[in-house]
């Protein structure tokens, strides 16, 4: 309403006085403190920070004063308006962060409540112990082989070096697919998968072939009709059966511990001359750390070689092979070999999709 | 093989205050597995040998009693009552004397019985818990101990019996004589070979007529015959106790000693009653139609691999398997015929198979026996007949022997060091096979090593790298891992295999695998057309179960007995997977079996390879109850078709496929409810509801829901390539469709898909509607669609273009309104 060109008011300039400046600081700032709430603050702003208020209309005063006074009045009128700007701005910090509180407090749920709306399903153990095992030997250079469950009787028995009256080779041990000639059986150890391989190709040869194989065992707490191996073959110049050792003492650590090794037994197998049975350390087992037995070793035999063209004279090979369920066993402690047959979600849920 | 470590202390100088722990630990070491160690039950307290000096028969009760003075190394007999009957006066027997504690806490005192004071008790073999025998009491014949000796060193009380396993290539090893070489072998000691016998200077004529006429079956077949043999004559006690700790029942005294023989020197024999044989013997194979009436008292049909003793009436005794009853030795045999042969092992092993006769001669001679020692073994058992029976040799011995000389095999003596791994020295390598007892020429390093007559194992030079690793020990090689060549990590196929199994996993389902066994009343169960090619099965031809005799060709049945399985323990909520092979029936090839000699030839080898049927890797899952369970947050969903046919989509993407879903009708699917599953034009599965009749007849719940397919059968993935991303801003738009209500859903989203070009970034069906603002016969579908292009800001005009389009295509090619 007074510009500056307003005749001069004493009435009007009796606000830029400084006891009227600071009266409207404190009542400015007794207003904003004595606001409970957001909503009461923002009530009583326009009194104390409106166009209307004492510090805003002092300032268009100032106009008023002559030279001299304009500065000194300037500077109260502007230190009492940022006084009440600051308290109004403190108030309303204070005041949010208690409302953001309350609200805060009044949205706290119970995070205990469980949400397993989708329940993680499992792969077997049998399976990740198997990729486990594969995954050791890719990271060593191996490749991991295949070959099929129904297999030819010679790549399973004759290739391996077991001869046509071997006790293996009854309907007591392995299971043979009709008719009577048709030279079909289900693979009684991965073994066939060696030949397979070296039939296939020339050393150097570093393969792991993991599968499922099939004997005529009834299924009871220790036997099982159809398990799992892991079988091994590496064919090269100058392996030799240190370079087994040093292989099955690595697998050995890398599944059962830093203190795992391996102990060896001489042994008979057609396809392996020399050939052991390996026992393997393991520091973790529930009944104390022991020795338990694991799988068969050996070096392949000159026959087996000279089955599958290759060259026995320049080349040498090991092999080593051994059961996954026994492996499972002891490692994670199964006690009956019908749970691990059995497809119990209950058993395989346990495993999760890795392990 | 049992071996009591008093009858191996005999032939072996074992160090003096060698453990049984230390022996357990060389046999482990040689090869020869400790399945036990079987140590003698304890006995406390007086237990000593007495003579039988009185019998009074004692009358008037339930059953004959004695009551018996018997001697036992004190002042005065002691008075002991006895129920027993198969001793006599004059006999040595063992009295646990008061104060004795017998296996199973049975302990002896004085007491009254039958009138009479018992002061101790006459013992059965039973008793002493070293036998089964209950049937009298323990003789140990007349004479060989004084009275009141103490009878724990008599009854071998302190002698351990290792059971050891020997694997199949080890005959010699099926002997003390074998286990007693291989032991001072590897501890280092000298020892005695039992089979180095001095022959006694037989004369006259031979025993019997022998024609050998299969010598490819039977290279050396040696008799001898023993006259006066004594039919009575026990055993005498030691050889019934090592045939017992060996687990070899006594019979008689002659049978006893060609078992005792055959542990001895791993030789079996057979033993004839010289006067039931008639006229020339002669080794033959069987002639279709014969027939044997063997020990046992069956009655065999022949077949013309039986190889055969016959004398003149025929067949007399099965070659190596068991004899013929009509000459068996009996109570009053007096006159042997004794026979020790070395037979083929092959042959014998499928004799003993054919036969179903597995015994101890037959497990030494498929093993392989020495045949350099029939002769001595004839004469050991004819010693000791003298010796227990008053028998006495008649004649010289027959002794046909076609055998070849046994070849040389050249050793180059550096190679058992570079198969091990460890430098053994040249004299280190003629040590061991000294040891093994193999003759050993040539100069330097070129070796030429003939094996020893009971080794037919060995026969390549890694054979004998073997025997020197074995005695050298396996702890000599040191752990070195080898530098393989860098590989390629995992195929494909076998990345494929496992992101499936993850991704089923990760989404809910838990992996069952089955046997992949199967049966017509499975594949019934699940309603297939006779027609139906997974009815055509590969059978085993000895299946575990008559119920499951074929190989499965669908995963299903496995999978839906696991489904049954986890119901029956309670479970509600289950959704299981498998993946594996199935074997579908393939052409019926026939696969050779060439030799093994060498590799077969290229040809014939493919046909080895061809003749193996194809096993393709399905994937199926089944799931019943809840897919996601009902819980505070709301009711849950219950599993459904569309989870089946979700889980196929999920499988695919796993692999890096892209599936397309078509209605179909298959069993054991819901009719209404099956989706074909499609890679292009080709059906690689199916999923869906499984149909209410299945569900019935399997017992499991109304719409449980099952999807399979073939893995194998789709494309091998891709490399994605990398699409641009635009950061212009989206223009999203809504819209529904009218369309007929048998319309798949599929073809209105592809037909926008094609209308809608480029711009299109996302379509979504995010509501399917039928009721009452619907027309009869039409369901409604609403999409969402997001449009952006890749270079600037899209108007919304350019936008309504590309929506119109969309719509068009939709209208033209399925009979779609938009709906208002």
């Amino acid at each position: 309403m007074s510009g500056a060109n307003d005749p001069y008011d004493p009435k009007q300039v009796a606000a830029l006085s400084p006891e009227a400046l600071d009266e409207a600081v404190r009542a400015a700032l007794g207003a904003f403190a004595a606001a409970a709430d957001l909503e009461a603050l923002a009530a009583v702003r326009p009194a104390h920070l409106g166009d209307r208020a004492p510090v805003l209309l002092a300032r268009r005063e100032l106009g008023a004063l002559p030279p001299a006074a304009r500065s000194d009045a300037g500077k109260r009128v502007n230190a009492a308006r940022v006084a009440v700007t600051e308290a109004y701005e403190a108030r309303r910090a204070e005041l949010e962060a208690e409302r953001d509180a309350r609200v805060l407090a009044e949205e706290r749920v119970d995070v205990t409540l469980p949400w397993d709306r989708a329940p993680r399903g499992a792969r077997h153990p049998l399976t990740t112990l198997v990729d486990r095992i594969a995954d050791i030997f890719v990271g060593m250079g191996y490749e991991v082989a295949d070959g099929p469950e129904l297999e030819a009787e010679w790549l399973n028995f004759d290739a391996l070096n077991f001869g046509p009256d071997h006790p293996a080779r009854w309907l007591s041990d392995t299971f043979f697919v009709a008719p009577e000639d048709s030279g079909l059986v289900l693979r009684t150890h991965t073994s066939p998968v060696q030949a397979r391989t070296m039939l296939e190709r020339q050393p150097p040869i570093y393969v792991v072939a993991p599968g499922r194989v099939y004997r005529t065992d009834e299924l009871d707490a220790t036997h099982l009709p159809v398990f799992h191996q892991v079988e091994g073959l590496a064919v090269d110049e100058g392996l030799t059966m240190a370079h087994l050792r040093g292989t099955l003492d690595h697998l050995a650590r890398q599944l059962f511990g830093p203190d795992a090794r391996t102990r060896w037994r001489p042994h008979f197998f057609p396809f392996t001359e020399p050939s052991a049975e390996f026992d393997v350390w393991f520091p973790e087992h529930r009944d104390g750390p022991q020795w338990v037995e694991w799988g068969g070793c050996g070096m392949v035999n000159p026959r087996v070689l000279r089955a599958c063209g290759v060259d026995p004279d320049t080349y040498t090979g090991f092999a080593f092979g051994m059961g996954i369920e026994r492996a499972l066993q002891f490692r994670s402690a199964v006690s009956d070999m019908h749970d691990i047959a059995e497809a119990d979600v209950r058993f395989t849920s346990v495993f999760g999709v890795e392990q | 093989m049992k071996v009591p470590v008093s009858w191996l202390s005999e032939l072996v100088d074992l160090p003096a205050g060698t453990t049984v722990e230390q022996l357990d630990a060389a046999f482990v070491r040689l090869g020869l597995e400790v399945e036990d160690v079987v140590r003698p039950p304890v006995t406390t307290g007086p237990l000593v040998v007495g003579r039988v000096l009185d019998i009074e028969e004692l009358t008037g009760f339930k059953k004959p009693i004695r009551y018996c003075q018997v001697e036992v190394g004190e002042a005065e007999p002691r008075g002991i009552v006895c129920g027993a009957r198969n001793f006599a006066v004059g006999d040595l027997v063992v009295a646990a004397l008061p104060g004795a504690v017998l296996p199973g806490d049975f302990a002896i005192a004085a007491r009254k019985t039958y009138d009479h004071v018992s002061d101790g008790m006459i013992c059965s073999v039973r008793e002493l818990g070293i036998g089964e025998d209950h049937a009298g009491i323990l003789v140990l014949g007349q004479a060989g101990y004084v009275p009141g000796t103490p009878a724990a060193d008599v009854l071998g009380l302190d002698d351990v019996v290792f059971d050891l396993e020997v694997t199949p290539d080890r005959g010699y090893a099926m002997s003390m004589r074998g286990i007693a070489r291989d032991l001072a072998g590897v501890l280092g000691v000298t020892w005695r070979d039992p089979a180095d016998l001095p022959l006694p200077g037989w004369a006259g004529t031979p025993a019997w007529e022998v024609t050998v006429a299969d010598p490819d079956r039977c290279d050396r077949f040696s008799m001898l015959a023993v006259e006066e043999l004594d039919p009575a004559a026990p055993s005498p006690w030691p050889l019934r106790r090592r045939l017992a700790q060996c687990g070899i029942r006594s019979i008689s005294l002659a049978v006893d000693v060609t078992n005792y023989v055959m542990l001895e020197l791993g030789q079996p024999m057979h033993a004839f009653d010289r006067a039931t044989v008639n006229g020339p013997i002669t080794v033959r194979r069987a002639t279709a139609g014969e027939r044997l009436t063997t020990l046992d008292g069956a009655d065999r049909a022949l077949t013309d691999d039986d190889l055969l003793i016959t004398d003149g009436s025929g067949p007399i005794g099965l070659a190596g398997v068991m004899g013929g009853a009509s000459t068996e030795i009996g109570d009053t045999t007096r006159a042997v015929l004794l026979e020790a042969a070395h037979w083929e092992p092959n042959g014998i092993s499928r004799g003993v198979r054919r036969h179903r006769l597995p015994s101890e001669a037959g497990k030494r001679f498929e093993r392989g026996t020495d045949p350099e020692v029939t002769v001595v073994a004839l004469a050991r058992a004819a010693a000791l007949l003298a010796e227990h029976g008053g028998a006495r040799v008649v004649g010289a011995p027959v002794d046909v022997d076609t055998r070849a000389p046994r070849a040389a095999i050249a050793l180059d003596a550096g190679l058992p060091g570079r198969i091990a791994g460890v430098p053994y020295t040249r004299d280190q390598v003629l040590e061991v096979l000294t040891v093994v007892g193999a003759e050993v020429a040539g100069d330097g390093d070129a070796l030429r090593v003939t094996p020893p007559s009971w080794r037919g194992d060995l026969q390549e030079p890694a054979d004998l790298v073997e025997e020197v690793v074995r005695f050298r020990g396996f702890d000599e090689i040191p752990s070195i891992l080898p530098t393989a060549p860098p590989g390629g990590g995992l195929t494909e196929r076998q990345r494929r295999r496992r992101s499936i199994g993850r991704a089923l996993a990760e989404a809910g389902y838990v992996e069952a695998p089955a046997f992949p066994f199967t049966g017509t009343a499975q594949l019934d169960a699940l309603g297939l057309p006779a027609d139906d090619d997974r009815r055509r099965v590969i059978t085993v031809r000895n299946p575990l179960s008559e119920e499951a005799p074929a190989l499965r060709t669908t995963l299903l049945p496995g999978l839906l007995a696991a489904l049954a399985r986890n119901l029956s323990r309670g479970l509600r909520d289950v959704a299981l997977f498998e993946h594996g092979s199935v074997f579908p029936a393939g052409e019926g090839v026939r696969a050779p079996l060439p030799g093994a000699d060498r590799r077969p030839d290229d040809e014939t080898l493919a046909a080895l390879l061809g003749a193996v049927p194809a096993q393709p890797w399905h994937v199926a899952v089944a799931l019943t109850g809840h897919r996601e369970p009902r819980g505070w947050w709301g009711p849950g969903r219950p599993a459904a078709w569309a989870d089946a046919v979700q889980a196929a989509r999920l499988v695919a993407a796993a692999a890096g496929a892209e599936l397309t879903v078509e209605q179909a009708e298959r069993a054991p699917w819901h009719p209404g409810r099956c989706a074909a599953l499609l890679v292009g034009d080709r059906v690689v599965g199916y999923a869906g509801e499984l149909h209410p009749k299945v569900c019935e007849v399997l017992g499991l719940p109304a719409r449980t829901a099952v999807m399979e397919l073939d893995a194998d059968a789709l494309p091998e993935p891709v490399v994605p390539q990398a699409r641009s991303i635009s950061t212009f801003p989206p223009v999203r738009m809504d819209l529904a469709l009218l369309v007929p209500e048998d319309q798949p859903e599929d073809r209105v989203r592809r037909a926008l898909r094609g209308g809608a070009g480029e711009l299109l970034e996302d379509l979504r069906l995010f509501d399917v509607y039928t009721g009452s603002s619907v027309p009869e016969g039409q369901k409604s579908l609403a999409y969402s669609l997001t449009f952006r292009a890749p270079d600037r800001t899209l108007t919304s005009e350019e936008a309504r273009v590309a929506f119109d389009a969309a719509v068009a295509a939709a209208v033209t090619a399925n009979g779609a309104q938009l709906r208002a």
